[in-house]
C-alpha cells in the first residue's frame, strides 16, 4: 500500500498571450483563467496509477490562495482521495519557502499517523520556472530524489522510475520514501467523470496554514519581451511553393549534396 | 573572486548548451573561469574549454560517479566550488544542470536563479529570468553570499574567448557520502538509431503539428528529415495525441532547440511552443492559415496543406 502526496500549483493559463498586472509584478489570470501545471497533472495521474496498484490512497496539496481548491478537486475528480490546501499569497513565497510549507504538512501529516511514502511534484512551474521546490522538500524531509520522472512503479518499499536523459530512458530503482518531480510524457492524463466530479465536491479538504516566515522569490518585476517585427516572406501557396522553398534551403546550405 | 561552471560532456565535447554557459560566465567579468566536469575530461572537451578562456578544468573520476546521481554531482560542483574559491556557480539551463544547481542550492541553503538570459549587475546579483516558458522574463534579486545560476539555453552563442585559457586539468579530490547515491540511475535504454536524442543540438530540425492530421501522417515529415539530415520536433498536441513519443517535443515542456533551420509543418504556434524554437536562426512555416502566430513569426511560409507541400519539397530535391 503506497499513500502518494501529490503537489500541485494553481498557474495562469497562458495558452494565448501572457497579461501582466498594472504594477507588473504578477501575472494576470483574469481573463484567461486559471489551471494545474502540465508537469503536475501528470504527477496527479501517475499518483493515481501507483495508488490503484498498490491500494493506497492519493493526497493533493497545494500552496496558494484559497482558490487554489479548484485544482486540488481537479486532482480528486480523476481519482485522488482528498486534499490539503497550505493557505499563502503564492506569490510571496520563493521556492524554499514552498518547499518548507510542503514539509511542515508532510511531518503533521506523519505526526496524525499518515506516512507519504511517495511525494509527487511537478518538475517545474508552468509560471515561476524555478527547478527547484522538489529537489528542496528532498532535502528538508531527508529522502532520496529523482527529478524530471515520466513513469512510476512502486512496489514492496521500492520505486523503478523513468526520464529520458542525454542517452536515452534513465531507469532508478530506489527506496521509499523518496520525492519524485514529474515531466509529462510517460502518462495521459485522465478527463473526469461525472462520478469523480461528484466526489471531488464533497471531498475532504484540510486548510492549515504555514507556521514560517517567507523568505521571498527576490522578484523585482515582470516583463513580456516584445515579439520580433513581422517580416515574413511568403514564398507562395501549395505545391507550387516547393521550388521556391527549395530555393532557400539551398541558400540556407542546409541541404547535403 | 572566481566563476565555476558546470560542463557536460557530449559526444567527448563540451555540449553547445555548456559552451554557451561558458561564454555567458566568461562574458560577466567575475574574475577566473574554472570549468568542472563529472569523470575524466576528455581532451577535446579541454580544448573546448581552453577555447572559452578556462584557468583550470577540475575533473572528478570517482569510479561511484559512472552513473548519474544529481546529489553525488552536486558533492562534485560544491568540491570544485570550493577549490577555486567561486562565489558565482554556473550550469547550463538543462534537465541536469537544473536539477545538480537545486541540489547544490537546497545542500548549501543558498538562492538559485533558474534559466538566466541576462546578468543586469552582479553585487547585488540582478538577473532577467526566464518565467513561464520564455514568455516571460522576471527580473529578480540573488542575495545569498554564493550566487548560483542556471543560463537559459541558448540566450548566447558560443564564442572563443579574445585570449585562449590554459585549461589546466586539476584532478578534484571528493568523497562521495553513500547518501548522495540513494538515487543513482541503476540503467540506461538507449533510444534507437534514428531517434532525435539530438534535437536540441540539431543543425537543421523539421517540425509538425495538428496539421499532420494523424499518427500516419508523418512519413513525408520523417523523409524530409532523412533527406536534410535533420531531426524531427513535434508540437505539444502531437505528442498529448500520442501520434509520436514526447522526446520528440519542443516548447515549454519538450526540448528548447536553436537549429539554423526550423522547418515548422502545420504547427500554429503557441507561446509554448514558440519558447521552445525562437532561437532558431531561420524559421520557415508551412501552414494553411496565414495568420498562424507560426506563420507571421517565420522568416519565411507557405501557406498551403503540409501533406502537399512537402512531397512536392521532396520531389524538387531529387
Amino acid at each position: 500500500m503506497t499513500d502518494v502526496l501529490v503537489c500541485v500549483k494553481r498557474v495562469p493559463d497562458v495558452t494565448g498571450e501572457v497579461v501582466l498586472t498594472a504594477d507588473g509584478m504578477r501575472i494576470d489570470g483574469r481573463y484567461a483563467g486559471y489551471t494545474t501545471s502540465p508537469h503536475e497533472e501528470a504527477a496527479v495521474a501517475l499518483a493515481v496509477q501507483v495508488a490503484q496498484a498498490t491500494e493506497g490512497s492519493v493526497t493533493v496539496l497545494s500552496v496558494g490562495s484559497p482558490d487554489s481548491v479548484e485544482q486540488i478537486r481537479a486532482g480528486v475528480a480523476v481519482g485522488a482521495t482528498d486534499g490539503i490546501l497550505v493557505e499563502a499569497d503564492a506569490d510571496g513565497l520563493g521556492p524554499a519557502d514552498v518547499a518548507e510549507a510542503i514539509a511542515e504538512a508532510v511531518r503533521a501529516r506523519e505526526a496524525a499517523g499518515t506516512t507519504y511514502e511517495l511525494v509527487l511534484l511537478g518538475n517545474d512551474a508552468a509560471d515561476t520556472g524555478d527547478f527547484q521546490v522538489g529537489v528542496r522538500l528532498a532535502y528538508l524531509l531527508d529522502r532520496p530524489v529523482v527529478a524530471g520522472i515520466q513513469t512510476v512503479e512502486a512496489s514492496d518499499g521500492r520505486a523503478v522510475l523513468r526520464g529520458e536523459g542525454p542517452e536515452g530512458t534513465e531507469v532508478y530503482d530506489i527506496e521509499l520514501p523518496a520525492v519524485v518531480t514529474v515531466m509529462e510524457g510517460g502518462v495521459t492524463p485522465k478527463y473526469p467523470s461525472v462520478t469523480g466530479r461528484m466526489r471531488a465536491k464533497k471531498a475532504p479538504v484540510e486548510a492549515v496554514t504555514w507556521s514560517g516566515t517567507a523568505a521571498g522569490a527576490g522578484r523585482l518585476g515582470l516583463s513580456v519581451p516584445e515579439p520580433p517585427p513581422t517580416q515574413v516572406t511568403v514564398l507562395g501557396e501549395g505545391s507550387g511553393a516547393a521550388p521556391a522553398l527549395v530555393g532557400v534551403l539551398r541558400e540556407l546550405k542546409v541541404v547535403p549534396e | 573572486m572566481s566563476v565555476v561552471v558546470l560542463v557536460e560532456v557530449e559526444e567527448g565535447r563540451a555540449s553547445l548548451v555548456s559552451r554557451e554557459a561558458l561564454t555567458f560566465a566568461r562574458s560577466l567579468g567575475a574574475g577566473d573561469l574554472h570549468a568542472v566536469v563529472v569523470g575524466a575530461a576528455p581532451a577535446e572537451l579541454v580544448e573546448d574549454c581552453r577555447e572559452a578562456g578556462v584557468a583550470v578544468v577540475h575533473e572528478a573520476s570517482d569510479p561511484t560517479l559512472e552513473r548519474y546521481a544529481a546529489a553525488a554531482w552536486a558533492a562534485v560542483v560544491e568540491a570544485a566550488g570550493r577549490a577555486a574559491r567561486a562565489d558565482l556557480v554556473v550550469a547550463p539551463g538543462t534537465g541536469r544542470g537544473n536539477e545538480v544547481l537545486a541540489h547544490v542550492a537546497a545542500r548549501r541553503r543558498l538562492q538559485l536563479a533558474a534559466n538566466v538570459v541576462e546578468v543586469e549587475s552582479l553585487a547585488p546579483l540582478v538577473v532577467q529570468r526566464q518565467v513561464v516558458g520564455g514568455a516571460a522574463l522576471e527580473r529578480a534579486e540573488v542575495t545569498s553570499r554564493v550566487r548560483l545560476m542556471t543560463m537559459a539555453g541558448h540566450a548566447v552563442e558560443p564564442e572563443p574567448a579574445g585570449q585562449p585559457g590554459e585549461a589546466r586539468v586539476s584532478a578534484l579530490p571528493v568523497t562521495i557520502d553513500p547518501k548522495d547515491l540513494r538515487a543513482q540511475v541503476a540503467r540506461v535504454e538507449v533510444r534507437e538509431e534514428g531517434d532525435t536524442s539530438g534535437l536540441s543540438s540539431a543543425r537543421v530540425v523539421v517540425g509538425a503539428g495538428r496539421g499532420a492530421g494523424g499518427p500516419d501522417g508523418f512519413a513525408d515529415v520523417d523523409a524530409l528529415a532523412e533527406r536534410l539530415g535533420a531531426a524531427v520536433g513535434v508540437s505539444r498536441v502531437v505528442t498529448s495525441l500520442g501520434w509520436r513519443p514526447h522526446h520528440e517535443q519542443v516548447g515549454q515542456t519538450g526540448s528548447r532547440i536553436a537549429p539554423e533551420l526550423y522547418l515548422a509543418c502545420g504547427i500554429s504556434g503557441s507561446i509554448q511552443h514558440w519558447a521552445g524554437c525562437a532561437s532558431s536562426r531561420t524559421i520557415i512555416a508551412v501552414n494553411t492559415d496565414a495568420e498562424a502566430p507560426m506563420v507571421t513569426k517565420a522568416d519565411y511560409a507557405v501557406i498551403g496543406d503540409m501533406h502537399e507541400v512537402l512531397p512536392a519539397v521532396l520531389a524538387e530535391l531529387g
